[in-house]
């Protein structure tokens, strides 16, 4: 059975459907890339994934449980954490702070401020800084390890190489699979098909909020993969 | 000794005035709401107090074990009933909302009470005083009424950075989306934001009623002196609430000195110069 689904989930701004009925599920333990162009609906769907749009609660199954019309500050106590585009990080809280805020949910498991440190040690100098004070990638690792805190059984990784230098982005996706070794899934939603090709046991793409494409990188192919993302057929 | 004792004076006003300040300081750091109806319900407080009081016999000081928690449980349910759905991204609602309380709550209180003026019975503490120095005493409850607002800012500046709840206000007051991915109830937070502003207003009430006649109408007078404290300070700093509340003080009592019957205006006046010189008042946050 798989870790989490959701089945014919759809999503609304106001008047504005941005997600047509998307079908999705990942196993535990296999790592699943989401691709797609800007405006895709890759965030929203990860938006939904995390309550903070609300669904009907049969849309999205979680460890066999109906989670789709839970509010977001229940979905981290569920298992599932969001390490949000864009970092935000909390400016007025530390970076000791934002990782213990990262457990507010008192899920127990593994990872513990200290344990963050070891995987990310530049954190060690830097723990009673303002999170803003750092670097771009040391804010996204930063974000991952307050997403971590809640000892999540799915990670939901929205655009964690946005705006970083390719060594930098290397040194993120190397931690990958010391997170993996806890037990813990990993999605990835990324725009760089290239990195997400790399990591991922499977991949989806997205267009104008629906699933275009499916399966392991390996059985797609370039053409196939460029139709699915901007939607041409053919040579461009 | 003329000029520093009206210049203590005033500092000793100014916790009063910080009081009042506190609780708005507090709500619109959190949640950059502007509570108009603030003064009028310190006034509210005043008058919960003068039930208690004349309804239980109890003495205005103990009545407050009453008071406070009666107003931090209002102050979760308005929040948590009312305010909460007046959220978001545009400021107007809140304002609107509270404005519309404040004048509910002007007229409940007229209805109730009349427009009679009132007062909580100090006793003995009313004309107390001790001497500091040759020439120069000071009252002792304007001196327990400072020494109550230095105690509430530094036990609410612990609370916002030192322990995980004051973490989880700072966050919400960040970025409430992502407080939320963190497990974080915003409307809880809210809500006891709220109920900690109105547990101050409860102190601040029941000491105004014990220093000066109210009735129904003051609130929106207070108000003034509340926002006034809030941007000479510094938006969103405490400390800087204390700070206003007493550049407020020391001005109304030295204007009311050079030019009797002005004290209010003097008030009013040094506020504004330092709204011209500081806009961001003496002590602003670093980040907004």
């Amino acid at each position: 059975m798989s870790l989490l689904h959701t089945r014919n989930l759809t999503a609304f701004y106001g008047d504005f459907q941005a997600l047509f009925g998307i079908n999705f599920a990942v196993d535990s333990g296999e790592t699943v890339a989401i691709i797609g162009a800007n405006g895709a609906g890759k965030s929203t769907f990860l938006r939904s994934l995390t309550g903070l749009l609300i669904n009907d609660a049969d849309a999205i199954r979680f460890k066999g449980k109906a989670i789709g019309a839970l509010p977001a500050n229940h979905i981290v106590g569920a298992g599932i954490a969001m390490v949000p585009e864009g970092r935000k990080l909390f400016p007025s809280l530390s970076v000791e702070e934002n990782l213990k805020i990262g457990n507010y949910s008192g899920r127990e498991g593994p990872w513990s401020v200290e344990r963050i440190m070891d995987l990310f040690p530049f954190m060690r100098q830097r723990r009673h800084n303002p999170g803003a004070a750092l670097s771009g990638g040391q804010q996204q690792m930063v974000a991952i390890g307050r997403a971590l805190m809640s000892n999540p059984d799915l990670l939901l990784c929205d655009e964690i190489s946005l705006g970083l230098a390719p060594t930098v982005i290397k040194d993120i996706y190397d931690t990958l699979p010391a997170i993996q070794e806890t037990g813990t899934t990993v999605v990835v939603v990324e725009q760089d098909i290239q990195q997400a090709m790399a990591v991922a046991d499977r991949v989806y793409c997205f267009m104008e909020g629906r699933v275009t494409l499916e399966g392991p990188p390996g059985n797609l192919s370039h053409d196939a993969i460029r139709e699915a993302y901007f939607g041409l057929k053919g040579a461009v | 000794m003329d000029w520093i004792n009206a210049v203590v004076q005033g500092i000793l006003v100014g916790g009063l005035y910080a009081l009042f300040a506190t609780g708005l300081s507090l709500i619109f750091g959190i949640m950059r709401l502007v509570n108009i109806a603030h003064g009028d319900l310190i006034v509210l407080a005043s008058f919960l107090g003068l039930v208690i009081v004349t309804g239980l016999g109890l003495y205005p000081l103990v009545a407050l074990l009453i008071v406070v928690p009666l107003m931090f449980a209002l102050g979760y349910a308005l929040q948590r009933g009312l305010l909460n759905f007046t959220l978001g991204s545009d400021i107007l609602p809140p304002l609107l909302v509270t404005f519309g309380l404040s004048i509910i709550i002007q007229n409940a209180l007229l209805e109730i009470f009349s427009a009679d003026s009132q007062k909580l019975p100090a006793g003995p503490l009313q004309t107390a005083s001790m001497q500091i120095a040759e020439g120069l005493a000071v009252g002792v409850f304007p001196v327990i009424v400072f020494a109550c607002a230095v105690v509430v800012i530094a036990g609410l500046q612990l609370l916002l950075y030192r322990t995980a709840l004051g973490a989880a206000f700072r966050a919400t007051s960040d970025d409430p989306d992502t407080a939320r991915l963190m497990g974080i109830d915003n409307r809880h937070i809210f809500a006891l934001a709220m109920a900690i502003s109105l547990a101050v207003v409860a102190l601040a009430g029941v000491f105004l009623g014990m220093r000066t006649a109210f009735d129904p109408s003051i609130g929106p007078g207070r108000l003034i002196y509340a926002f006034e404290a809030v941007i000479i300070g510094g938006l969103g700093s405490l400390w800087g609430t204390l700070v206003g509340g007493i550049v407020l003080g020391v001005s109304q009592i030295i204007g009311g000195k050079l030019f009797p019957g002005a004290d209010q205006l003097a008030g009013h006046v040094v506020f504004l110069i330092i709204l011209v010189f500081r806009p961001r008042g003496l002590f602003p946050r670093a980040m907004d």
